[in-house]
């Protein structure tokens, strides 16, 4: 495929399932057997109703968590090796940043963790506070900035490092949309410059289209893929991309998919919280 | 408010807490003043005197906040990494500050020899308890979220533990702290009492509590000092905080 097929993929999954026990013993199949492979370079966005899996799927991939069945596989190994290799950076849906560290300190987070010197981290925390366009605020703490300044410092840290594969849980979902298209042109910027791969998940149609390669379609719980759609509009994708006859098309066929996949009508922006208490106990389990 | 509470009750005939006069509540005046009286005749001032008692306390205190809030940190930081100490340990943990300090104080003094290293022992223990259970608590308190951040960069658990939990407790520990800081003056000085050492505040209050009748603004005055060590302990751990801690506002214990 495009030339790549002799490199391995940047994800591979095959018949990945997952399904999560309640406290309370109930059970909730979030994923059903998804297959899915991205290339290297790709720019992958997965779309579906709310609690339809997009972040369990991320997580997978991450090897946050470890699903039932199937076989993950990151940049032709097993997940959880390209986790301790840290062959990728994952930008969560709330920016995580951690309070205590100033914005330069939350940047340079990823590469303390893997043991740079300090001139070394400091010259390129620069250079990435000015890719996210934050030179000035490095000295200030998370809480001082809004939630658009505070999801920039989380992508910066993300590509601090330049992972090979970028995971991207709604990074822009909670952003005005002014903002999300600024932030849209400069992740293409970056994706195009640093010729990286990208899964993102978002919920809102126009974002998935004009951002990617490919659109994957999910269905509601248990997450199944519908379909991926081929985007194909010519790169790079500019301002006028999202007036094209070609764009309106292509984001009526993926609504038309999404609404084959959801039993009820698609709500648009969900409120995304997985539930704290599955959460904790899913932390507790890795302790 | 002192006075005012003095002159309302001597006025009225209040008996009930107790009765008002000279003898249980002496002027302001007196007890300030008895700072610049000798403290026997022809000795040194008082005040002169009670700052080196204060200094002797003090250092007996520092060393037990000091022990104390180490051991706490690190107990805190066991529990939090085992379930099982936790459940085997905590209770015991627990248990211990049932005890009273003054059935566990002779003992101390037994073990270690009526010294102020015996007395920093006492006030450790008043001191290691809250700090235990705060660390433990702050530990916890890390959001699953940011654990996955450290989990993708395969972080090990000492850099889990330096990078994420501690500083994320921290607020929780400097709460503990400010509480551990004044009670562990309190447990200097109570400490003092059954190791009868003469040098610090603890023997001067049973000393002035023996000559009360005669001198009651003497044992007020020493009492002052007790309190004025306590705040000065209080402020260097929140002068401290201030420092470190660099939280939203709203985190800030
Ligand atoms: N750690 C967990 N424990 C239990 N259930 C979970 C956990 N994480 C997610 N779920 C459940 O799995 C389903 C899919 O969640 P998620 O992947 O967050 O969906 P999406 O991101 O598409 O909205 C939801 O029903 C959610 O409640
Ligand atoms: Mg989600």
């Amino acid at each position: 495929m495009n030339g790549n097929g002799d490199r391995a993929p940047a994800v591979s999954l095959r018949g990945v399932s997952q399904v999560f026990t309640v406290r309370g013993g109930g059970r909730v199949a979030a994923l059903d057997e998804i297959d899915l492979r991205v290339e290297p370079g790709e720019f992958v966005s997965l779309i579906g109703p709310s609690g339809c899996g997009k972040s369990t799927l991320l997580r997978v991939i991450g090897d946050l968590i470890r699903p039932i069945g199937g076989e993950v596989q990151v940049n032709g190994k097993p997940a959880h090796q390209a986790r301790l290799d840290r062959d990728y950076g994952i930008v969560f849906q709330d920016a995580v940043l951690y309070d205590w560290r100033t914005v330069a300190r939350n940047i340079g987070l990823p590469l303390e963790m893997l043991g740079w010197e300090r001139e070394r981290r400091s010259a390129r925390v620069r250079e990435m506070l000015e890719l996210v366009e934050l030179t000035g605020f490095e000295q200030h703490h998370p809480w001082q900035l809004s939630g658009g300044m505070q999801q920039r410092v989380a992508i910066a840290r993300a590509l601090s490092f330049s992972p090979a594969l970028l995971l991207m849980d709604e990074p822009f979902g909670a952003l005005d949309e002014m903002t999300r298209e600024r932030l849209n042109n400069e992740l293409l910027r970056i994706w195009e410059r640093s010729k990286s791969t990208i899964v993102f998940v978002t919920h809102s149609i126009a974002e998935a289209v004009f951002l990617s390669t490919r659109v994957v379609v999910m269905s509601a719980r248990p997450g199944r893929i519908v379909d991926v759609v081929d985007v194909g509009l010519p790169q790079p994708r500019m301002a006028e991309t999202r007036v094209e006859p070609r764009f309106f098309e292509l984001v009526k066929e993926v609504r038309e998919l999404l609404h084959r996949g959801a039993p009820e009508v698609f709500e648009g922006p969900p409120a995304d919280q997985p539930l704290p208490e599955a959460e904790l106990l899913a932390a507790e389990e890795e302790r | 408010m002192w006075e005012g509470y003095k002159a309302m009750g001597e006025a009225l005939g209040l008996t009930w807490p107790f009765e008002v006069d000279d003898r249980t509540m002496p002027h302001l005046h007196q007890i300030f003043g008895q700072f610049f009286e000798p403290s026997r005749r022809n000795g040194p001032l008082l005040i002169g005197v009670l700052a080196g008692k204060a200094l002797f306390t003090a250092r007996e205190a520092a060393t037990g906040f000091l022990l104390g809030g180490v051991t706490g940190f690190l107990l805190g930081i066991a529990f939090a990494h085992s379930r099982l100490l936790e459940r085997g340990l905590l209770p015991y943990v627990v248990a211990s500050q049932t005890i009273p300090i003054l059935a566990i104080a002779p003992m101390v003094v037994v073990w270690l020899k009526a010294g102020w290293l015996s007395v920093a022992v006492i006030s450790a223990y008043l001191t290691f308890f809250p700090v235990t259970i705060n660390t433990l608590r702050g530990l916890k308190s890390v959001e699953p979220r940011s654990l996955e951040l450290m989990r993708s960069y395969a972080a090990s658990p000492w850099a889990v533990l330096w990078k994420l939990r501690v500083p994320a407790a921290l607020p929780f520990i400097f709460a503990a702290l400010k509480v551990s800081a004044t009670a562990s003056v309190v447990g200097a000085i109570i400490g003092e009492l059954p190791s009868s050492i003469q040098d610090g505040l603890g023997g001067a209050i049973l000393n002035f509590n023996q000559f009360y009748l005669s001198s009651p603004p003497s044992l007020w005055a020493t009492n002052v000092v007790a309190a004025l060590l306590g705040i000065a302990f209080f402020a260097v751990v929140a002068v401290a905080e201030r420092l470190v801690v660099h939280r939203a506002p709203e985190h800030v214990a």
